[in-house]
């Protein structure tokens, strides 16, 4: 495992999340509707950014797979707000690529009937930023 | 002029280490009043305490200064070495040099110029000591158990046994609490009623006990020793004197249809009510907000078929007043309300229930009969989740749950699911637990069983929402070992809520002024050394109103706290402590700043006479302590403006001395 402590920091200062709190009760991924989808889960974004372990967060496709529904903030019975942890990494991969992918007349051609709307909102607020 | 003896502590190298003590007995010595000063290595060892004494009779010391650890630690010692040398105890002052001196201060210098100041400073206070006599107050041999829960019942029972009387006040109709409501108990599954019923009928029929049952505590006065309490009984609209308890009227009170509160709502009873078959006093309670008869006037059929005439409908509260020595705590526990978990879906569906409601449902004398049946469909369960941690070990500003574990649920889950397998192998069974916390005398041993022998599924995990579809409970959960997310369709949902004291703790503990942590568990007077004991003298505790604990932790507890009760019982009379207030009436001007702030209600107010200076006399209003109630905690003092108020031991005069050596 690969400790990259740049990134961990930054991770930690962009959400705003303590990921020691987190008890490992795994109520988040219990709760993550897509769960399924997701290579690592809500309580493993948590955990990985806890032991450092970044590069494979950033490189995985979970990333946009999180529906940023906050179901598992809203459960989480200690407060760690896994959701933002979701976030902070994804904001990470974005500004390291240094791009903004989505524009608007990239929709059409991304979206079909099963893609969450909430999906296409965040990710414009992130790739526009 | 005192005659001051001063003793520098070398506390091994605790103080030695950072402190330089030859310099500081050197120094102190020049000090106004001191006559001999020296060090030694351990001054509170019986080498130390002889050469103290020793120098009060070669040096005819009036005052003695240890400069040692805190006065917490030793000032009882050193009280009672000089007492032995034959000073009075309270010409003795201690200098922290250890805790406020050696262990925050790395640098020998500093450390030695601080302890000689704080040395300086418990000179010119000693300077200025006065003996003191502590006085005594009597003890009444009576003790009062609130709450008869088996905390209760156990310390009041332990008490009597010891001869003296005890009075149980209970808020319920019976006493039993909780255990009364169980099922089988872990680790042993004995049934909870088996052994719980024969203490219940021994209370009853013992003649030392007495028991206020449908009754509160309004008012505690008083101090350790001498507690004044009114207890309100309730009225129950029967004379409990003459019931038989034989329970026609419950048969045919017409008003069937009221949420019966024993089995937590799930089935119903009349207005008037006996809670269950055993219950202690066994006599009948009517509802006044569920009673015809009380609400307007209607039926009386109760008081008809009553044979032995113990209806009565304008029975009214009744207050009693009794003295007490001690005071025992025994309110116990609830669950927490489920309300706020919405993603279990408890409010939806009624087949997502309690762990406390699971052991009704497995209840012979449960509204199922014992049957584990579904309550939404009278159906057998074939699939059943258990969650465990449901609002425990929460982050402490969670706005639902609780910040501690509750550590019973890990016991009564395993207890459930092995129960439920053994009695009905057909069943699927699941637990989702975080951590499985079983540590006791075979408890992980009990636990293990559950898994290896009866087949139960326990997954590492959490259930994440709960959701009725059709007539199965659509579980999601985690299962983190296998790295999965679960869907299972269950036919019950069993939630191991967390659990939280009486709500009538708090009000409770401000009537005793006994402290509380922020969970309103009741503080032990130390968590290690004291802990069946409240920081106010006299008050003590027992059982679950003190932290989450299983009954054969409770019953230990309560024996702990009976023989604490017992040990000041057996007293004839107490010391008090001498360190009171007193008021100097002639400066006293009977404002009542005093007695507004005094937290033990120690100050009363006199009308006296006084001769003025033109020889006429005058009546005025003045404060006047008293030293027993007193605790010396000194808020009035500070609080008088006129400067009339002042404490023994703790004069303004000597803590001003001490202040003026300090900046000197
Ligand atoms: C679902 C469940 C299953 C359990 N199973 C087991 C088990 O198998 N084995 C085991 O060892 N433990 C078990 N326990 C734990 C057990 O119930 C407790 O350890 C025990 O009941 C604690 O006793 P207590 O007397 O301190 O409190 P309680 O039983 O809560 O009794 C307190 C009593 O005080 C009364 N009271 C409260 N406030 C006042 C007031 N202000 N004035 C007057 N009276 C008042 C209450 O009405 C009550 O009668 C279980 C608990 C639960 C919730
Ligand atoms: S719900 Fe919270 S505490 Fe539990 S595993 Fe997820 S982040 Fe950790
Ligand atoms: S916010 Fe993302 S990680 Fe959290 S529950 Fe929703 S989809 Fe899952
Ligand atoms: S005892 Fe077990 S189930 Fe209960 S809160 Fe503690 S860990 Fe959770
Ligand atoms: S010292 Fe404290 S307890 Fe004593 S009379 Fe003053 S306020 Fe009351």
């Amino acid at each position: 495992m690969h400790n990259n402590k740049y990134l961990q920091e930054e991770i930690i200062r962009i959400s705003g999340v303590n990921p020691s709190k987190c008890m490992r009760c795994g109520k988040c991924s219990a709760t993550c509707p897509a769960y399924d989808e997701m290579e690592y889960h809500p309580h493993q974004f948590v955990n990985m950014v806890e032991c450092g372990d970044i590069e494979p967060l950033l490189n995985s496709k979970s990333l946009y797979k999180c529906l940023s529904c906050f179901a598992c903030i809203d459960r989480c019975p200690r407060g760690v707000q896994p959701a933002k942890v979701v976030e902070a990494v994804r904001l990470t991969a974005i500004r390291k690529q240094g791009a903004n992918h989505l524009t608007a007349d990239m929709v059409p051609e991304i979206v079909d009937e099963d893609t969450p709307q909430q999906l296409l909102v965040s990710a414009f607020r992130k790739y526009t930023k | 002029m005192q005659r001051v003896g001063v003793f520098v502590c070398w506390c091994g190298s605790n103080i030695a280490g950072t402190v330089d003590v030859e310099a500081v007995s050197e120094a102190l010595k020049s000090e106004p009043g001191v006559v001999f000063s020296t060090n030694y290595q351990y001054m509170c060892s019986q080498a130390g305490q002889d050469m103290i004494k020793q120098a009060v009779k070669e040096h005819n010391l009036t005052g003695i200064v240890v400069c040692s650890c805190s006065p917490r630690m030793h000032e009882a010692t050193f009280r009672k070495t000089a007492a032995a040398a034959g000073l009075n105890p309270y010409m003795v002052e201690i200098a922290n040099i250890r805790e406020q001196c050696s262990w925050v201060h790395k640098d020998m210098l500093t450390g030695t110029e601080k302890a000689i100041i704080l040395g300086k400073a418990a000179i010119a206070k000693v300077n200025l000591n006065a003996p003191l006599i502590p006085g005594e107050s009597p003890v009444t041999k009576r003790a009062l158990v609130i709450g008869g829960g088996i905390a209760g019942i156990q310390t009041a029972l332990d008490i009597a046994d010891a001869g003296f009387p005890v009075d149980i006040v209970e808020k319920k109709p019976t006493i039993g609490g909780k255990m009364a409501q169980l099922d089988k108990t872990f680790p042993t599954l004995d049934c909870a009623a088996c052994i719980l019923t024969p203490k219940m009928v021994d209370v009853a029929q013992n003649e030392k006990i007495r028991i206020f049952s449908y009754s509160e505590v309004t008012e505690v006065s008083g101090f350790v020793g001498n507690f004044e309490v009114t207890i309100k009984k309730n009225a129950r609209y029967v004379k409990e004197d003459i019931c038989t308890g034989c329970g026609a009227c419950v048969e045919k009170c017409p008003m069937k249809r009221i949420p019966n509160e024993f089995n937590l709502g799930m089935d119903n009873r009349p207005a008037i009510y006996i809670p269950f078959a055993q219950a202690v006093p066994k006599v009948a309670t009517i509802d006044p907000n569920a009673c015809n008869m009380l609400k307007n006037g209607k039926c009386g059929v109760c008081s008809k078929v009553c044979a032995a005439g113990a209806i009565d409908y304008t029975q009214k509260d009744e207050y009693i007043n009794e003295k007490y020595g001690a005071i025992v705590v025994a309110t116990g526990f609830n669950p927490i309300s489920m309300d706020k978990f919405d993603e279990f879906a408890y409010n939806q569906s009624k087949d997502v229930i309690t762990s406390l409601e699971f052991e009704r449902l497995t209840n012979a004398a449960g509204p199922s009969a014992g049957k584990l049946l579904r309550p939404s469909d009278g159906k057998h369960p074939h699939t059943i989740v258990f969650v465990q941690c449901v609002g425990s070990r929460c982050e402490s500003c969670a706005e639902k749950g609780k910040e501690y574990c509750s550590k019973i649920c890990c016991m009564y889950t395993a207890k459930h699911a092995m129960l439920t397998r053994d009695k009905y192998p057909d069943t699927e069974v699941y637990v989702f637990y975080i951590d499985v916390r079983t540590p006791g005398k075979n408890f992980d041993e009990f636990y293990r069983r559950a898994v290896e022998e009866y087949g139960v599924k326990y997954i590492k995990g959490m259930v994440g929402k709960v959701v009725p579809e059709g007539d199965k409970l659509k579980v999601q959960a985690s299962d983190l070992i296998a790295n999965k997310q679960l869907h299972i369709d269950a036919d019950l949902v069993v939630l191991a809520a967390a659990i939280e004291p009486d709500k009538s703790a708090r009000p409770l503990a401000t009537m005793l002024t006994a402290s509380m942590d922020t969970n309103d568990f009741f503080t032990e007077a130390h968590p290690k050394l004291r802990p069946v004991e409240s920081p106010t003298a006299g008050v003590f505790l027992s059982g679950a109103c003190q932290g989450p604990k299983d009954i054969p932790e409770t019953v230990s507890q309560a024996g702990a706290a009976a023989s604490k009760v017992i040990g000041l019982l057996a007293k004839d009379k107490l010391t008090g402590n001498p360190c009171v207030a007193n008021s100097n009436e002639l400066m006293c001007n009977g404002c009542s700043s005093c007695a507004n702030v005094c937290p033990y209600g120690a100050i009363t107010y006199e009308d006296k006479e006084f001769r003025m200076p033109d020889r006429t006399t005058k009546i005025r209003r003045v404060a006047s302590v008293n030293p027993a109630v007193c605790q010396g905690c000194g808020a009035c003092t500070v609080a008088c403006p006129s400067g009339a108020m002042d404490l023994k031991g703790f004069a303004n005069l000597q803590i001003m001395a001490e202040v003026d050596a300090i900046c000197k």
